[in-house]
């Protein structure tokens, strides 16, 4: 049955396949493995290295990085400036893009730094023991 | 040392990969069904230049006519499709994670059946990544990728689909007994690190993710003023103003290499039957047709609407009557743009019973990069298919 199955699968891949190869065989292929073996092989162990080498490996510094780099791996070709057919296309100047970007990453990080204050006053006024003095009749 | 040792995040386990895995169960196919809708709302059918893969054979099907109607039709699939597509890549990065220690399997074929399934695994990655950057890279005017946008995209979907639907098939039962934490004992670490984030907080961080994307982008299809929410999308940010007609260009006129000598005194309008006479307008004859107004967006492929506009000009079908085509005549639309994949686009008989040929919008003659003096406008068709600096209509086709 699952043979059957992938079987089948192929079948409509190899359809497929033939005309996405069509024009730029070589172009696409590298594209297709590409992706999967840039993003295995290539983009993980970054990510792994630099969550270990992320200083104090707090969360306070990871969610507010991770999210930034999520942005700026979806929309780096609008941050760098590398899309020349954006301009004339639209009449609209790129260069607001990596401004965006950086203030948006800003702001995470200030965010979680006042998160982080946030909790360490808490934890602080927690673990203060009531002042002996205050209590009357004790 | 055996290298699945390497992997020792606590997180990892069948219960963080099969909620990711229902996320994706329900997010692929709504932005599969949503892409064939928006492959369908091409009318490929009618045949070049509508149709942008004329060889796709058996899967270049038309199920149904696209409707001409509701006005917001194109847009809300358009848009579920894209901001759903920038919703789901951080789960499909997750999911990738999670699985990332049965890359290493040893050995790494122990059955013809196993190699075919790997084999159909590496179609199902890569055809969502191939799927993904072809998409978030043709939003983004980047089109670095080796081919037309159209032809990939819609080839790659089938690719990836086909993996999908064994990858469902086949992994369905181990999806439930992983929501339950059970099984999947080749995902969990054999020495895991501390506990740096629990699987519910990796579980929000995802989400947060997804939310990130979608706060950036969704104002571009949502138009009005949450358009300035939408700090990393192209269409975000700040409208034009009224010289503009107030809303945002695609393709101005000199990218076009259209001149205002070319939409000057000298432009006509022709009509014309496939077979038959031709009538030609000028722009005087034109504005004292009887003028009609609607309200309708332009929705484009790339998943950002202008948001409605105020249109005026002439029913198509008063057009079309000036030359005695019948009810049920499709309309070929030509530009004066000499360059462009749609300077020349099929309008179905029902299209043409829907929509207008603009002079006006927002009150004001339509601004040359806006397609002055003449563009189409028909309620829920995609972007390119309302076109600019309309010079001839051909109504039916030759016998």
């Amino acid at each position: 049955m699952r043979l059957a199955l992938l079987l089948a699968s192929f079948a409509l891949t190899v359809y497929a396949g033939i005309r996405l190869l069509a024009d730029d065989w070589f172009g696409v292929a590298l594209w297709f493995v590409g992706a999967a073996v840039l993003h295995d092989l290539v983009l993980f162990p970054l990510y792994s290295a630099l969550d270990r080498a992320v200083v104090r490996k707090s969360n306070y510094v990871r969610v507010p990085a991770y999210l930034s780099g999520l942005l700026l791996i979806v929309f780096f070709p609008l941050v760098f400036r590398l899309s020349p057919g954006y301009e004339s296309a639209s009449l609209r100047s790129a260069d607001g893009y990596l401004f965006n970007w950086l203030g948006l990453t800003g702001a995470l990080f200030a965010l979680s730094a006042l998160l982080y204050a946030v909790r360490a006053r808490r934890s602080a006024t927690n673990r203060r023991p009531p002042d002996p003095h205050s209590h009357p009749g004790s | 040392m055996d290298v699945k040792e390497h992997f020792r995040s606590p997180v990892r386990g069948p219960r963080f990969t099969s909620v990711l895995g229902l996320v994706l169960l329900v997010g692929m196919p709504v932005l599969f069904v949503t892409g064939l809708l928006s492959y369908t709302a091409y009318n490929p059918g009618l045949g070049p230049p509508n149709d942008r893969t004329p060889d796709a054979g058996l899967l270049g099907f038309q199920l149904f006519d696209w409707p001409a109607g509701p006005s917001w039709l194109y847009w809300l699939t358009q848009s579920v499709h894209v901001i759903g597509g920038f919703v789901l890549i951080p789960v499909v990065l997750a999911k990738l994670w999670s699985v990332l220690p049965k890359l290493f399997v040893r050995p790494p074929v122990t059955s013809v059946l196993h190699a075919l399934d790997r084999l159909s695994l590496l179609f199902l990655v890569g055809g969502t990544l191939f799927e993904l950057a072809t998409g978030v890279l043709n939003t983004q005017l980047a089109y670095w990728f080796p081919g037309s946008f159209y032809r990939l995209h819609y080839y790659g979907a089938w690719v990836f689909a086909a993996a999908l639907a064994v990858h469902i098939a086949t992994r369905f039962a181990k999806l439930r007994r992983g929501l339950r934490d059970e099984g999947g004992e080749e995902l969990r670490a054999v020495d895991p690190s501390e506990e740096t984030i629990s699987r519910r907080g990796a579980v929000a961080l995802v989400g947060a993710g997804s939310f990130a994307l979608f706060a950036v982008t969704a104002g571009q299809a949502i138009g009005g003023p949450l358009r300035r929410t939408a700090l990393l999308a192209p269409r975000g940010g700040a409208d034009p103003g009224p010289e503009q007609n107030g809303f945002q260009i695609n393709k101005p006129a000199a990218v076009r290499g259209i001149t205002a000598r070319d939409t000057g005194e000298g432009w006509r309008l022709s009509v014309q039957k496939a077979d038959g006479g031709t009538v030609r307008l000028d722009h005087a004859q034109l504005r004292a047709m009887t003028q009609t107004t609607a309200r309708l967006p332009i929705a484009c492929v790339e998943g950002w609407s202008t948001g409605n506009q105020d249109w005026r000009g002439v029913r198509l079908t008063d057009l079309a009557r000036l030359v005695d085509a019948g009810a049920d005549d499709d309309m070929f639309v030509e530009s004066l743009q000499r360059t462009g994949a749609f300077r020349a686009v099929y309008l179905r008989a029902n299209q043409v019973r829907a929509g207008l040929l603009a002079l006006e919008v927002n009150g004001k003659p339509l601004s040359l990069d806006h397609g002055y003096p003449a563009r189409i406008i028909v309620p829920a068709a995609p972007g390119v298919h309302q076109t600019k600096w309309v010079t001839r209509l051909t109504l039916g086709r030759p016998a």
